[in-house]
């Protein structure tokens, strides 16, 4: 087979498959996400809260064991409209990732914000947890389908301190 | 908080196909290889390159212009033998992976072999390309290589 035109790209294929088995922190906020409650961990030495919790804390390298509980609402310290296409991704273009700081946490994490327009998202704004209904509830992240707009006051930008 | 959590487990997929911009010297060696040909290129010092390269690896000089056609046979130089491939390896049973310098070459080329078996590898052994059907324009147009003396 010959088309004639010269070669110029060619498509390599990443792929990797694990099995991934939950242990100590991650197992146990897995568990209770998948009881419709968002929980992290502080560090006793500087007292930060991570949600997710990884067990240790990453800044002071000390195990991290005490539990606490998290909102299910937060504020966007920034954000992402996402104009580009792929093929993993079924929202409709465009959308919008935002990192959300949880009320009670002090790690940014990655979500979907929908139920407002992209043109309307902005640093500072609060948010709160859409789950999917109790009955599909699993231990998985995905119980949140996505975040929308609370119609909380923002939050002003000195507030949100190192988070912008 | 749980005393003890039940064990969750899932399996997960890390999969992102990549388009790369080969320029001008591999985009000539993957379209050679749509029309069943294997092209090297020449360094400053005259050694002949398979993959062809933009650069010489050992002085980093510019490799000269034009192309020179190498192979289709060649002798492996070095290899691994793979006893159980794994689901995106080219060949589903046994082979190796080997380093091949195509006659007219100095430099070698990473393919597999099918050998059918391990005792069948040796260092030094002479190969040429099983190629396919259809061709696209890419290093998987040679589905693998086998030995000679099968031919």
């Amino acid at each position: 087979m010959s088309d004639g035109e010269p070669v110029k790209s060619i498509v390599t294929p990443t792929h990797l498959v694990y099995e991934y088995t939950a242990t100590g922190a991650h197992a146990e906020f897995l568990h209770q996400i998948g009881q419709g409650r968002l929980v992290g961990q502080r560090c006793s030495e500087c007292g930060k809260v991570y949600c997710p919790p990884s067990g240790a804390c990453a800044r002071c390298g000390v195990a991290t064991s005490q539990w606490v509980d998290v909102a299910d609402r937060g504020t966007v310290t920034t954000f992402c409209i996402v104009r580009v296409p792929s093929e993993n991704i079924e929202q409709k273009l465009p959308y919008c990732a935002a990192n959300i700081l949880l009320d009670g946490s002090d790690l940014v994490f990655i979500a979907l914000l929908q139920e407002c327009e992209v043109a309307d998202v902005r640093i500072g704004m609060r948010v709160e947890a859409v789950w999917r209904p109790r009955s599909e509830w699993s231990p998985t992240f995905e119980n949140i389908r996505y975040f929308r707009p609370s119609g909380e006051p923002d939050v002003p930008i000195e507030r949100l301190g190192a988070w912008v | 908080m749980s005393s003890s959590p039940p064990v969750y487990s899932a399996q997960h997929v890390v999969a992102y196909d990549y388009r790369r911009s080969v320029g001008p010297v591999l985009g000539r060696f993957f379209t050679e290889l749509r029309e069943r040909r294997i092209v090297g290129n020449r360094t400053a010092a005259g050694r002949v390159l398979c993959p062809p390269m933009e650069h010489d690896p050992e002085t980093s000089a510019a490799t000269a212009p034009g192309f020179v056609e190498v192979g289709p046979g060649g002798a492996v130089t070095t290899w691994s033998w793979v006893a159980r491939p794994r689901a995106k390896h080219p060949l589903a049973k046994p082979f190796a992976w080997a380093l091949i310098r195509l006659d007219g070459a100095d430099s070698a080329l990473l393919h597999a072999v099918d050998a059918g078996s391990e005792s069948r590898m040796r260092t030094g052994m002479r190969v040429r390309p099983r190629w396919r059907t259809e061709t696209r324009g890419e290093i998987g147009d040679i589905e693998c290589f086998e030995p000679e003396a099968s031919a």
